[in-house]
């Protein structure tokens, strides 16, 4: 399967780690690994590329031990070994840093670490060792601080450092930098390139190209569970790797040029609401208008305030100042979801299972709740028109692509990117003229992500007003007209795209934005330095 | 002081299964299973407990067979919903259900027989010092056990790894699966710890409290003791003030009604529900600390995708 690449400077004279040999995992009827081939050298960075579903986390999970394989073997420094459990991966000096992290909300950073470290670890000892190596590689950590109370990039951290305190000989990567600033990224890619010149070999998924280009020799790409393609990123361009991946052409993204603004559909004034709970954050005297016709986006890291701003437009609460939010005209502040999607709005919230639609019910009823309001034709006197629904549910099966295994399944038997188009199309569908959505491509593939993000622009060319909150940078700039950017609750002006540069936003998601920067907040600190 | 020893040891006689129940509950809670069934595994225990003392006639041995049956009644529960998966509610309320009927079949034999009371541990010197001796020192063993639960709770949940790992299987089970940990192994070992508190408890009613086999003894504690797991907000130290402050109240609200104070006797009898009710949300009060220590994964089933 893998062609001979171009011969690569950097590892490719070193020994060769760790071999993953015809891997294959079954579940059920899938097959998620069909014979998979890795090779991975020591002190080498080593890329992990593949849409979802393409099999790269059932890969690492068996490297972990999280997975048994089906067949194949693992042939660490030469010899076959059995991991049986992440603590016999952790013997062996594998380390994992987990994309959706692996910590403690209520524990401590030092009871998080001391969790992953051998039995008789000294925990006592522990919180000096974190220092010493959190000081030795720029990670800065408190031990004692609270998880919960934590940013995510510091979040992160943590995991690397418990990684790093087990002085791994391979460590893996699952999308490390899709949380993190741009500031935070190359802070990270410091880290990465001094443990790899140390000997110790990383691999690192990710589907952001361009930073598999920057600091990987070697990639290994993934399809349908196969891997298609091994090669040196640095001599391919991203729409080649793009197209390894996808086995096709990217659908690339067009926007018209002129864009016709109309008037502000979506208005904020002096949005102000207090935070709902210990870990919540407070909006402060937010100022955002979104004309007909344009999209706006909302740069920002993860909890920053995204959730708290597309529950105050939504209205899933509601604020205290009736013209702090004003939809089409109509000042909203106290008004409940269903009276805002009458005027014709369109929510679409960040979790798309639990809570843009509920796992065990039907498609067709998931139309229903979001629609009978608005729809005369699915609710008559108080009774439910099933049929109209279903009809509903085709017709956005059909026109958004929306895959599945049998007819008006359960929302949880869908895959993620298949749910979240299902979602979005629900509400598109309604031809809405103010759009509001939360994360709209969050771990969906290419090819349903550049669906989603064109069929967002496309809305907004009808006169429709969109708003995206979103923390993938790359779909920001794809798909706005004005970007702005939520700092712990305070929103910066939004200004054309073409002036915000990465370097701007990303000064401005570190807080340099804000009003008052308090500095007493060490992670925010730390990026606003870099 | 004649007249205050008396209450004294009749509000540690009250406190004492409330507080052995809910420390056994407390654990199993931390480890992120909801165990509802504390009034069936308690009354199962009191009527094993009764039943192995009087027919071996040694109360010892009955307090160990009290607390063999309520691990067997947690036996039941782990398998059914950690291997299972049923619903951790209902079959909670289940259990307890079975365990008021089962025990009302055991019992039945030993209704009216008079019981033997487990002996008071006389300490040579200590339990002969006026008042402290004679109040605090001359308990039988169940009470000291539940204090030193209590003690060895709180050691073990915030100073020792295998606390910190039921802590962290609570809290977040698929990332404690994630780094290696037995998810159920360390459940199932919280319930039966549970099971083994609450057959205590049990036992001890029949056994110290009244001694003897009266159908339905339980008398709703095992819900008490659930109750006062959450209003304590899963710390040890806030349930031994909460168990020994509804133990008191519910005391002294009795010598209150029989000294005849012209409250409403259903007003007095709701006194220790109230009383306890206001003290442990004022010491709630602290957001933080109560979501730091709540369980995140409570109730939630877990399987392993392996």
């Amino acid at each position: 399967m893998s062609k001979q690449g171009v011969p690569s400077s950097d590892a490719v004279d070193q020994p060769v780690l760790v071999k993953a040999v015809s891997i294959s995992k079954r579940f059920g009827e899938v097959l998620a690994n069909d014979s998979v081939d890795l090779t991975i050298r020591e002190g080498e960075i080593h890329a992990l590329l593949g849409e979802n579903g393409a099999g790269k986390s059932t890969l690492v999970k068996i490297l972990y031990g999280a997975l048994e394989q089906t067949s194949g073997d693992i042939v660490w420094r030469g010899n076959t070994v059995k991991i049986a459990n992440p603590a016999d991966a952790r013997t062996l000096g594998v380390g994992m840093v987990f994309q959706h992290f692996s910590l403690f909300e209520a524990l401590s950073v030092a009871d998080n670490i001391a969790l992953a470290l051998p039995k008789d670890t000294d925990l006592k000892a522990l919180p000096e060792r974190i220092i010493s190596v959190s000081k030795k590689y720029g990670l800065p950590l408190d031990p004692n601080a609270m998880v919960a109370d934590l940013p995510v990039g510091v979040r992160q951290r943590i995991e690397i450092v418990r990684c790093l305190l087990q002085e791994p000989s391979l460590l893996i990567m699952d999308e490390p930098t899709s949380v993190l600033t741009p500031q935070e990224a190359d802070e990270l890619f410091k880290t990465l390139q001094r443990l790899a010149s140390e000997g110790c070999a990383i691999l690192y998924i990710s589907h952001r190209l361009e930073e598999v280009q920057r600091i990987c020799q070697r990639a290994t790409i993934m399809r349908h569970g196969k891997v298609v393609n091994e090669c040196d990123p640095r001599q391919e361009t991203p729409a080649s790797l793009a197209r390894m991946m996808v086995g096709a052409d990217v659908h690339a993204i067009k926007s018209t040029s002129e864009i016709t603004t109309g008037n502000p559909l979506i208005t904020l004034r002096d949005l102000n609401l207090p935070a709902d709970n210990a870990f919540g954050i407070e909006l402060k005297d937010i100022n955002l208008e979104v004309f007909a016709g344009e999209v706006v986006g909302i740069a920002g890291i993860a909890a920053n305030g995204q959730s708290e701003l597309f529950d105050a437009i939504s209205g899933e609460r509601r604020v205290e100042n009736v013209h702090a939010v004003n939809l089409l005209g109509v000042p909203v502040g106290k008004k409940k979801i269903n009276p805002r999607r009458k005027l014709g709005a369109a929510f679409v919230p960040e979790e798309r299972l639990g809570h843009g639609a509920v796992p065990g019910f039907r498609l067709s009823d998931n139309v229903m709740l979001t629609r009978f309001s608005t729809e005369p034709s699915l609710l008559l006197r108080g009774i439910l028109k099933r049929g109209n629904a279903a009809e509903m549910e085709q017709r956005i099966k059909v026109n958004y692509d929306v895959r599945m295994t049998h007819d008006n399944p359960e929302a949880r038997s869908l895959s993620g990117g298949n749910l979240q188009k299902f979602v979005v199309g629900r509400e598109l569908d309604r031809k809405p003229r103010v759009m509001v959505i939360n994360q709209p491509t969050w771990g969906v593939d290419a090819g349903a992500a550049a669906l989603i993000r064109q069929a967002l622009i496309d809305l907004a060319r009808t006169g429709a007003a969109v708003l995206v909150i979103s923390q993938d940078l790359d779909e920001i700039y794809e798909v706005s007209d004005r970007i702005a950017v939520i700092s712990r609750g305070q929103l910066s002006p939004a200004e054309p795209a073409n002036v915000m540069t990465r370097e701007r936003i990303g000064m401005l998601m570190a807080g340099m934005g804000e009003k008052n920067t308090s500095k007493s907040d060490e992670g925010q600190a730390h990026a606003a330095r870099a | 002081m004649s007249a205050l020893e008396p209450i004294l040891l009749t509000i540690i006689t009250a406190s004492t299964p409330l507080l052995l129940a809910a420390i056994g509950e407390l654990i199993t809670e931390r480890s992120g299973v909801l165990n509802l069934g504390v009034e069936g595994m308690m009354i199962v225990g009191a009527v094993m407990g009764f039943a192995i003392t009087a027919m071996s006639g040694s109360p010892y041995l009955g307090v160990v067979a009290s607390m063999f049956a309520g691990m067997a009644m947690a036996l039941l529960f782990g398998f059914l919903t950690l291997n299972l998966m049923t619903n951790q509610v209902a079959t909670g309320l289940a259990l307890t259900i079975l365990g008021l009927g089962l025990s009302g079949m055991l019992g039945e034999a030993f209704i009216g027989q008079p019981g033997i009371k487990l002996p008071v541990l006389h300490i040579p010197g200590l339990s002969d010092i006026p008042f402290i001796g004679t109040v605090l020192l001359s308990q039988d063993i169940l009470v000291y056990i539940s204090l030193a639960l209590v003690a060895a709770v709180y050691y073990f949940l915030f100073k020792t790894r295998a606390g910190l790992v039921i802590r962290a299987v609570g809290d977040n089970h698929t990332s404690a699966h994630a780094l290696g940990y037995s998810v159920l192994k360390v459940r199932y070992l919280a319930v039966l710890f549970g099971g083994a508190c609450s057959g205590l408890a049990g036992g001890y009613l029949s056994l110290v409290y009244t001694p003897q086999w009266v159908e339905g003894m339980t008398a709703g504690r095992g819900w008490i003791a659930l109750a006062l797991v959450v209003f304590a907000s899963w710390r040890p130290l806030r349930l031994l003030v909460g168990a020994y402050l509804f133990g008191a109240v519910s005391v002294l609200q009795f010598h209150a009604q029989a000294a005849g104070i012209g409250l409403p006797s259903q007003l007095m009898s709701a006194l220790p529900y109230l009383a306890t009710i206001v003290v442990l949300v004022i010491i709630s009060r602290n957001q933080a600390v109560t979501r730091a220590n709540t369980p995140a994964c409570l109730g939630r089933p877990f399987s392993p995708d392996r």
